[in-house]
């Protein structure tokens, strides 16, 4: 019975996966790795894409109102007449740049294409528990990523109330871009919820033997972590898409108070085409329900896969495993009854605001434990500075600044007057770019050779590395200090009309430059990429001496992955064993003189 | 499957089926005294009490026995519970921030 | 065990004591709870935040809903009674029971369809109220859920049925699955009945 697990043609599929046609087996597929290589692609297609948006909007902060040399006319008319970026277009920009990164960019890199890949290998497992479901996640990604792209080409352009879609405004704002938005985003949650499933069941079911909960490597428990934010906060914004979309084509009020007058008319209420009596704050508890512990989802698997590269290029056991994973599960609980320090200025009123700033404080807790534990098992560690580990020993302070720059902000009287400013921008830029990013590039430094069995140019690491560490301060710092003047973000003119911006505004200057310095030092990483794929396959299975299980699958691991079912034998981080010849000890590799692994897992 | 293992299936299936006319029944009368006391003219404190009373014990009825809840394992009730919890928060949290701040009404 | 197969798709995990789509529906259904949640959250906010939203709710037809509930109470007694025949080993008994589910489920929509298209034959629309915009949002998204779940249904009763012949213990576990979202649904229009259709109006008349 347990042989034919599989409805007939799957089985099939899995003997006979040689025969597979180039559409089954690079577009149709349902394993995990090229799905995960599938969603890796179009995320970092997407960040490539948000990050060219980004830098057109940097030309009118730095710039503004002047024609934008060589390209302006590839924008059009409507959009930049005579190279002039029009404010309108400028909100379209801003809007798409959040809306791609975070949803189109980051999450599917980091869940989609790490998860994907590294989870089922790191337990030990031939596939995901759902192969099925995991290749329709990804179609829904895409086609969210289709109709999201296509909002640029509708009357009117895309989104442009910013990726927070706050009604009154997101609704009063052309149509077509607004309701492309919303559209999108049903795709990519129902996509989200769909990959949720696949990775909590996976990780629950498919442990090999021997593979305790506490022997999962720490990316595994992020993972799971993140799997579950994923599942539980997104519906809330699947359902406030659906009101505001019923307010788009249905001309309900969810959100749409009474007696609204927008360009002399009135727009809701008696007489009008809307009844009104709906609130916009519904619109902000319900969008900041998902999207505070979407913070965390950005930033879990990047925090993973530092551990991963941490203890491996330390060649010593983690520092605090325990409190570590004890801190990712209090952060996940956490992180659903946060939100509303986003809202401090709503009028909530002191007890609401209280409540949110005390449990903010409490967040920051368990984010210290991990950034300590991280930082403290680099003690006494012989440190190799490998490429991984350089972005990973750079993500350290990094993500520090930018957790460090969210106290102000948690706390509601500094929120006051940081709230809306460009002091916000750089406090989570600086997790989520020098943070999360560089954790994704150390990722891929890192399990290339696992994935293509081809070792990356460390020249051209090194090439790509430094640039972008002072280039990311180089953008996101100054925001810091111009957020502090009081100057606002979302302002097509860069606050140019506000006095209280007048000293701070020549920064955006050097924001600018460091945005394109930037862009020019991902070349290096491009071109190692590409090219290292056409050097000979010489990575062998484990080039780095790891020793989580992922390490004993041949590189590229076949379909299936393992040769024979791997178990796990103990802990996931046996580095510098006293008395062992070599300096680490495989989590597969069984006991001396052992028979069977540890009992079934608990 | 050997047949005492499908055997000892049936011999649960009946004692199942038999819960299963029994809930049946409970919840055709719940649901006729639901609409019942809608009828009743109370304040609408206690009507909205009453109503989701009574809706809470026919779910927990469908959930339990219909959805086999009250066997199940370990696992499915921490990940429940866990969800219960963060549906009262979403649930009640932006009607009492509204209703509390200094412009409600 | 070749490498290749995925363990515990159909038996369970001995630690965990559940087979892979008995987890991963539970979880989609805990998905579900707080998508309902958000969209009950908006309907409280509403209620109590807007003196224009009460008196709907004296538009809508009890008896349709009544009869309506007791259609889903049915539909759920006859797909656990699917499950239950499936245990016995009886095909017959399965389509039978099958087959009424998703009838059921069919009358359920007809009714709806009619209750719909009475409002707008009123002109009532969801536009006309903020009652009216969380009532038609409610009970439409509850109704693609009737819909989904009458079309997985649907294909367990007839292409589906297949299964039996092949691996009847996967079917079996399939129809459970089935099962609890069918029931789950049938649980989201018990909350969804009271508190749409009898809750007295929270303002009074002007």
């Amino acid at each position: 019975m347990s042989e034919h697990d599989h409805a007939a043609p799957e089985h099939a599929a899995h003997e006979h996966h040689e025969e597979l046609s180039f559409w089954r087996k690079y577009v149709f597929s349902t394993d995990h790795k090229m799905i995960g290589i599938q969603y890796s692609v179009t995320g970092l297609l997407f960040l490539f894409f948000g990050f060219c948006l980004m830098m057109l909007m940097r030309w009118q902060l730095a710039y503004p109102n002047q024609p934008l040399p060589f390209l302006g006319w590839l924008f059009g008319e409507d959009r930049m007449p005579g190279g002039i970026m029009l404010p309108e277009f400028y909100n379209q920009l801003g809007a798409m740049h959040g809306t791609i990164m975070v949803f189109l960019g980051v999450v599917p890199l980091a869940v989609g294409g790490f998860g994907n890949f590294v989870v089922p290998l790191q337990i030990g497992a031939p596939d995901m528990a759902f192969p099925r479901l995991n290749m329709l996640s990804y179609q829904c990604y895409f086609v969210g990523g289709v109709v999201m792209l296509s909002s640029f080409f509708v009357p009117q352009g895309a989104a442009q109330s910013g990726w927070t879609s706050y009604p009154p405004l997101a609704e009063v704002n052309p149509f077509w871009g607004q309701t492309f938005w919303l559209v999108g985003m049903l795709f990519l949650i129902f996509s989200s919820l769909l990959g949720a499933v696949n990775f909590i069941t996976t990780i629950i079911q498919l442990r090999a033997e021997g593979l305790t909960f506490f022997r999962l490597p720490i990316f595994v428990w992020a993972q799971f972590v993140t799997a579950f934010l994923l599942l539980l906060a997104f519906p809330p914004l699947q359902a406030a898409g659906v009101f505001q979309l019923m307010d788009m084509v249905a001309d309900t009020s969810f959100f749409m108070p009474e007696g609204l007058v927008v360009s002399g008319q009135l727009a809701s209420g008696e007489g009008a085409a809307r009844a009104g009596g709906g609130s916009p704050i519904l619109w902000q508890h319900l969008f900041w329900f998902l999207a505070h512990p979407e913070v965390y989802v950005l930033i879990l698997p990047g925090l993973g896969i530092v551990a991963e590269i941490v203890a491996n290029n330390t060649r010593k056991p983690l520092w605090g495993y325990k409190p570590i994973v004890y801190s990712l599960l209090a952060l996940g609980f956490l992180s659903f009854i946060v939100w509303a320090h986003h809202m401090f200025l709503t009028g909530m009123g002191s007890t609401m605001s209280a409540f949110f700033q005390t449990t903010t404080m409490i967040i920051s807790i368990p984010s210290v434990v991990i950034l300590t534990a991280l930082i403290l098992s680099l003690w006494g560690g012989s440190i190799r500075f490998t490429v991984p580990m350089l972005f990973a020993l750079a993500f350290l302070p990094m993500f520090g600044i930018g957790g460090l720059t969210g106290l102000p902000l948690g706390l509601t009287a500094p929120d006051i007057h940081l709230h809306d400013t460009y002091y916000v921008i750089g406090h989570f830029h600086y997790v989520v770019a020098p943070g999360t990013l560089f954790a994704l590039f150390a990722g891929i430094y890192y399990w290339y050779p696992k994935a293509t069995g081809r070792r990356m140019s460390t020249f051209l690491g090194h090439l790509h590395f430094w640039p972008s560490l002072v280039f990311m301060n180089g953008i996101f710092f100054p925001m810091l200090i111009q957020g502090l003047a009081g100057m606002q973000r979302r302002l097509a003119d860069g606050g140019a009309s506000y006095g209280h911006s007048q000293e701070v505004i020549w920064l955006h200057q050097v924001i600018s430059f460091s945005a394109w310095g930037l862009a020019l030092a991902q070349l290096p990483f491009v071109v190692n990429f590409f090219a290292s794929l056409r050097s000979p396959k010489t990575a062998g299975e484990n080039p780095w001496h790891a020793t989580t299980i992922e390490w004993a699958a041949p590189s590229p691991p076949p379909h299936g992955n393992f040769a024979t079912v791997p178990a796990a034998y103990r802990d996931p981080y046996e580095y510098s064993v006293p008395g062992e010849a070599e300096d680490y000890l495989p989590q597969f590799r069984p006991a001396e003189g052992a028979a069977a692994p540890a009992a079934v897992p608990a | 499957m050997s047949d005492a293992h499908a055997h000892a299936h049936e011999i649960d299936v009946d004692h199942h089926v038999r819960i299963y006319m029994r809930v049946f029944a409970a919840l055709a009368v719940l649901t006729v005294i639901t609409v019942a006391v809608a009828y009743l003219h109370l304040t609408t404190a206690a009507a909205v009490a009453l109503a989701l009373f009574i809706a809470t014990i026919k779910g927990s009825l469908v959930a339990c026995y219909f959805m086999h809840l009250i066997s199940e394992k370990k696992l499915i009730y921490v990940v429940m519970v866990v969800t219960v919890l963060f549906f009262f928060f979403e649930l009640l949290i932006p009607t009492i921030s509204e209703s509390i701040n200094i412009h409600a009404g | 065990m070749s490498a290749a197969a995925i363990p515990y798709t159909v038996e369970p995990r001995p630690d965990t004591g559940l087979n892979n789509v008995k987890i991963g529906i539970w979880l989609f259904l805990a998905s579900e709870v707080m998508l309902f949640g958000a969209l009950f959250a908006g309907y409280i906010l509403l209620r109590v935040g807007d003196p224009g939203f009460g008196h709907g709710s004296e538009e809508l037809s009890i008896p349709m809903a009544f009869v309506n509930t007791l259609v889903l109470i049915t539909s759920s007694v006859t797909m656990v009674m699917a499950w239950a025949s499936c245990m016995r080993r009886d095909l017959g008994k399965f389509k039978l029971y099958m087959g009424l589910t998703v009838a059921l489920g069919g009358c359920f929509m007809v009714i709806k369809y009619f209750e719909y298209t009475a409002k707008f034959h009123h002109g009532i629309f969801p536009s006309t109220s903020t009652f009216m915009a969380i009532y038609f949002t409610l009970t439409g998204l509850h109704a693609a859920h009737v819909l989904a779940g009458m079309i997985v249904n649907g294909y367990f009763w007839l292409p589906g049925a297949k299964m039996w012949e092949t691996n009847w213990q996967q079917f079996t576990n399939r129809v459970e699955t089935s099962g609890l979202f069918w029931h789950f649904v049938d649980l989201v229009w018990i909350f969804l009945f009271p508190v749409l259709y009898l809750l007295p109006v929270p303002y009074a008349h002007p």
